[in-house]
């Protein structure tokens, strides 16, 4: 039997880990949504009408996943994490049930009105629904993220003990609630949410555009797919860059709120001044692969970089190092790679995005066959990112559930057991690898069926040379 | 900082917020076992309906609906955890693996007519078929059997009380179902549904009685509660209703239906929050007055929920306007 401890994190994470990725979609989805809404209802084109309904086939299947593994979160809180639960609930508890009344009531009954009512509504409710649905969508990651940011850097509080446990009293709500840390990871994670689904729309897109332009089969509504292409690349060309500027300073108010969590991004032992930002570093030997940077065999790194970094321009700035903190760092390594892996992806989109403009700008957008590919490749990559994102912020954070009050092995239900904690953990690694091969099936038949409409409803001729000598293709539409 | 010092010392208004929100926490829950209960019913009849187009028309029915519904036990969940949060943990992880059946069944349920939409060869919709069944079955089963362990304040998951519960809940949810379809639906459909109503409330009566019994026998100190004034009153009620409940499907009208059982449901949850008042938690001791959380989070609360609430009620009018009437097989996105 696995110690309930660990059982009840590393099940705490499954959940997480595949959660994160249907309300990325949802939230990724619903700034589109709303615009081809508005577009399908002002102009008449049949092409948003078949943009529209496309995506909010995604869309919804996502949310219903969404959902079911969302409940899950919210009772394990109390089921798994019992003792974090009734120190933190006065605090924590708020932001869950007002999440609940004003975000995702909001999505839910709406999300009814947007899927099944364009016929029996007025376009004017309509596109209210639309709206709706995804401010309810980002109204929700308001809340959770308040609450987790409150984890992160608690203020507006004070600790009591009641019957020999630590409460937290809540004293300053808007201290509390609106820490400068929730204003970072708000902009970081939705703006993250775009770009993951603009890298989805792209790869999906080119995969099409792919298919007509370099190989030469004739694909049915491939003017449909060229515009998806289009409308993901301006979103890219926006969200890319800016993810980069924000998560810079992002990572400068960890170092000032979270050093241990910063130490170990930057895996630094001992406190320095004129500190590395390695890009890759690898240890003497494979005992010490745990640490990235224990008795250094191979690094490169660009000189003060950490500490120019950190500190927003001072190369010389001074790092503290694991070894001065009191409680016992973090997983080195996973926070380390997890970082360089992130923040590589990140510029890696950059390029995707000016790659991408500068071909469409040079009206070359839809035959260039290594763009095509490398949006194919990058596709899933975006989410791949966040996870990654998710995993510096909340593995980096460890030991502490909430940052210097409570460690995360005393917020696990006292009354738990090994025997309880790994049947439900074996059950979720189950149930939740099916659920994910499950959407992954459903995404993929969706994406293979093609939009709505069986004809290409493109009004531009294709002037190109007739591409129908290789076998004809045409997706299953059934 | 911010000077919320006038909110904090005081109840706002010098309202009852505690009991109030005992009440509204139950509240909450009546209203996600009515309206989720209607989708769990259909989904019981689902598995009793063999025709294709009569199955195509039970997930039509509850298709726009289902999801706004099953936020009611979210939003209960997190009002419990913000008013009550010591409750809520010791409650949750003391009935560790009887939440996790409940979250399962849930996941069934939710997935089961999203998966079945998606292809239409008859062994995938026969398997998909089976698992909206189950879920929806078993569903409001394990969540009867956790009302009734939180009433009778066992620390065991699996008890009689729980049992009975939970087929009393079970036989509730194919009450409303029965006359949310029979809303939902015309002709053939609609007149073969009628003669589901009948068994289904006398199982449901039959199992409140069964379960008032075991409570009787094994919770000692319930036998005060039970025979006290309102919950007799209440189960009295429930006789009339449901008496009225078949009236109502006999003559055809189906809304009058639906709404005997939307008051059966509150009902049967009212019985159990007056049977627990003062206490929250029997197990630990826990009464509405002690387990409160603090006066400020709680004052906020208040203020949150008298803003939204009213709200929600409007987008729930906004819904089930718009889709109004007899829900075609056909329709989908």
């Amino acid at each position: 039997m696995v110690d309930p401890v660990i059982a009840s994190r590393l099940q705490f994470a499954v959940t997480t880990i595949v959660h994160i990725i249907f309300p990325v979609m949802s939230m990724g989805l619903a700034p589109f949504l709303v615009y081809f809404t508005w577009k399908d209802i002002r102009t008449d084109e049949p092409r948003y009408e078949q943009l529209r309904r496309f995506w909010t086939k995604i869309f919804a299947v996502s949310f219903v996943v969404g959902t079911v593994t969302g409940i899950v979160l919210e009772f394990e809180f109390g089921t798994n994490f019992a003792a974090f639960s009734t120190t933190a609930g006065e605090l924590f508890g708020g932001p869950l049930a007002i999440e609940g009344m004003m975000a995702f009531m909001l999505e839910a009954t709406f999300l009814g009105v947007f899927v099944f009512g364009r016929e029996r509504v007025s376009d004017a409710l309509y596109f209210v629904s639309s709206v709706a649905v995804g401010l309810g969508t980002w109204l929700s990651a308001v809340w959770i993220l308040i609450a987790n940011s409150w984890m992160q850097t608690p203020r507006g509080y004070e600790l009591a003990t009641e019957n020999g446990q630590p409460i937290v009293h809540l004293v300053d709500p808007v201290a509390a609630y609106f820490t400068p840390r929730f204003t970072y990871m708000y902009v970081h994670m939705q703006n993250s949410a775009v770009l993951s689904v603009s890298l989805f729309m792209a790869g999906v897109a080119a995969y099409y555009v792919f298919r007509h332009h370099v190989w030469g089969y004739s694909v049915a509504n491939v003017g449909f797919w060229e515009a998806t292409l289009k409308i993901a690349l301006v979103a890219l060309l926006v969200t890319a860059p800016l993810q980069v500027v924000h998560g810079d300073q992002y990572a400068q108010h960890v170092y000032e709120t979270q050093p241990q969590k910063f130490a170990a991004m930057e895996a630094v032992w001992d406190t320095e001044r004129y500190v590395p930002e390695y890009i890759v570093a690898f240890p003497t030997s494979p005992d010490q692969l745990t640490d990235p940077r224990a008795k250094e065999l191979f690094g490169l790194g660009i000189p003060g970089g950490a500490s120019w970094l950190a500190s927003g321009g001072d190369p010389n700035a001074e790092i503290r190092g694991l070894n001065e903190f009191d409680t016992e760092p973090p997983p080195v390594a996973i926070v380390f790679w997890s970082f360089r892996a992130m923040v590589g992806l990140g510029f890696w989109f950059i390029l995707l995005a000016f790659w991408g403009g500068y071909r469409w700008w040079r009206g070359q957008l839809l035959e260039d066959d290594l763009l095509h590919k490398a949006l194919m490749g990058s596709s899933l990559l975006g989410i791949v990112a966040v996870e990654l994102g998710w995993i510096v912020t909340e593995v980096g954070r460890q030991p502490w559930v909430i940052q210097g009050v409570m460690k995360t092995s005393e917020g696990v239900s006292p009354g738990l057991t090994g025997a309880e904690a790994t049947v439900t953990l074996a059950g979720f690694v189950l149930v939740y690898t099916t659920l994910l091969g499950l959407y992954t099936y459903v995404v993929a038949r969706i994406i293979r069926a093609g939009p709505p409409g069986g004809e290409d409803l493109r009004t531009v001729p294709d002037d190109r040379p007739d591409p129908s000598t290789p076998p004809a293709e045409v997706p299953a539409d059934d | 900082m911010t000077d919320l010092g006038t909110l904090a010392t005081e109840p706002l208004f010098g309202l009852p917020l505690p009991a109030l929100w005992f009440a509204l926490l139950f509240a909450m829950l009546g209203t996600f076992l009515f309206l989720d209960g209607f989708d769990f019913g259909a989904g019981a009849l689902f598995g009793v309906r063999e025709d294709e187009t009569e199955r195509e028309t039970v997930l039509a029915a509850i298709g726009p609906f289902w999801d706004g519904n099953e936020v009611w036990l979210v939003v209960f969940g997190g009002a419990l955890f913000a008013a009550f949060p010591s409750v809520y943990a010791d409650l949750f992880s003391r009935h560790y693996l009887l939440m996790f059946g409940i979250l399962g069944a849930l996941i069934l349920r939710g997935l089961a007519p999203e998966m079945y939409e998606q292809r239409h060869d008859a062994a995938w919709q026969r398997w998909w078929g089976r698992a909206f069944v189950a879920g929806s079955v078993l569903a409001p089963f394990l969540l009867g059997a956790f009302v009734g362990n939180w009433l009778a304040g066992t620390e065991r998951s699996f008890t009689l009380v729980g049992i009975v519960v939970g087929l009393a809940v079970t036989a509730l949810t194919v009450v409303s179902g029965t006359a949310f379809l029979r809303v939902k639906t015309t002709g053939e459909f609609h007149d073969a549904l009628g003669a589901y109503g009948l068994p289904a409330v006398v199982g449901y009566l039959l199992a409140v009685v069964a379960s008032l019994g075991a409570l009787w026998v094994t919770v000692p100190g319930l036998r005060a509660a039970l025979v006290s004034v309102p919950v007799l009153a209440l189960v009295g009620l429930s006789v009339l209703l449901a008496a009225g409940y078949v009236l109502a499907l006999r003559r055809d009208h189906d809304l009058l239906a639906l709404v005997a059982s939307a008051a059966l449901t509150y009902g049967l949850v009212a019985v159990v929050a007056l049977a627990l008042y003062p206490a929250v938690d029997p197990v630990t001791g826990a009464t509405v007055q002690s387990a409160i959380v603090s006066t400020l989070p709680l004052n906020l609360m208040s203020v949150g929920a008298a803003l939204l609430l009213p709200l929600i009620a409007s987008y729930f009018v906004v819904l089930y306007s718009a889709f109004s009437g007899p829900a075609q097989p056909t329709e989908g996105y």
